[in-house]
């Protein structure tokens, strides 16, 4: 049988399908502490708040122990331990993937623009430090043990005779 | 020589390697320079051959005869109590804690390093006090 085709050319309509939220891998529950693999804070330990909308997760240091703010991490650059630690004291529904949105800036791209001097950078805001403070409060307050601060201080690193496959987290 | 454990009909192995690994089992018989017949009735090692690389002589011999039954294996064993005697035993502890190292978590590992420090500048201290100064 000879292929039917069409007098005129007809596109194939392709159906988009919108992305489903990334699955939260490894049983990783609110409160786990979780490895940073990669960035400014690789190796650092920290609290996992809740998963974003985006797929991303929320994490915090908390910044006091560790000088890791409300960040999101994506789950590929993440290692989940089984410790857990009690997140319930703490308020962190306003935090959304908005919150973490680039200040627009109206740069009209003139050459005035292109070769004036570079402008300095924004301090961070303190709505953002209050929120910080306030999320990171309810955390800390509620972890009792010493060793469990210093272990939340200290990053994670491989020693000789440290093997990532055989390593139980 | 005299310390010497020996490959003989009752010997107590230890398996740390293949599919009965980390089994204690009893050499039966011994079918040629590299392979004897192994049983474990009562450590769950099937009676089956068993390459010499793949086991470790423990210090315990019990006193069966060649090609005993499963049976009186597992009665010699039990009156003996090799289990008991294996997990006192020194290389039975530093198998039972090489087990426990492999199984640490993060944080269980984070508590280890901390207490290692602490035993070492303790270590240190006291040395500091025996060694004569320069």
């Amino acid at each position: 049988m000879v292929k039917w085709y069409p007098t005129e050319d007809v596109q194939k309509v392709r159906v988009k399908r919108a992305n489903k939220p990334a699955r939260l891998r490894g049983g990783v529950s609110p409160g786990q502490i979780l490895i940073l693999l990669a960035g400014k804070h690789q190796g650092k330990r920290v609290a996992f708040l809740k998963q974003l909308e985006s797929g991303l997760l929320l994490v915090t240091g908390p910044y006091k122990l560790n000088g890791v703010p409300l960040k999101r991490v994506p789950q590929a650059y993440t290692v989940p331990t089984s410790t857990k630690i009690d997140i319930s004291g703490s308020d962190f529904s306003k935090v959304t993937d908005a919150y973490f949105a680039k200040e627009k800036e109206n740069t009209k791209k003139t050459e005035e623009a292109f070769f004036a001097p570079k402008k300095e950078k924004k301090p961070f805001s303190d709505a953002k430090k209050a929120m910080q403070k306030s999320v990171d409060a309810g955390i800390v307050n509620k972890v009792a043990d010493p060793v469990v601060k210093k272990y939340l201080k200290t990053k994670f690193r491989l020693r000789n005779g440290m093997f990532p496959h055989t390593l139980k987290f | 020589m005299a310390q010497a454990r020996f490959v003989e009909i009752g010997r107590v192995v230890y398996a740390n390697f293949g599919p009965e690994s980390g089994k204690l089992c009893v050499i039966v018989d011994v079918i040629d320079a590299k392979r004897a017949l192994v049983d474990g009735p009562t450590t769950g090692v099937i009676r089956q051959q068993m390459p010499f690389s793949r086991i470790s002589l423990t210090e315990f011999v019990l006193p069966i005869k060649r090609n005993q039954k499963s049976a009186n294996v597992a009665k010699s064993f039990d009156e003996h109590e090799i289990i008991k005697k294996w997990n006192a035993s020194h290389a039975g502890k530093h198998v039972a804690s090489a087990l426990r190292r492999a199984s640490l978590t993060d944080f269980e590992r984070f508590k280890l390093m901390v207490a290692q420090k602490k035993k070492s500048l303790l270590v240190k201290k006291e040395m500091k006090k025996i060694k004569p100064k320069h």
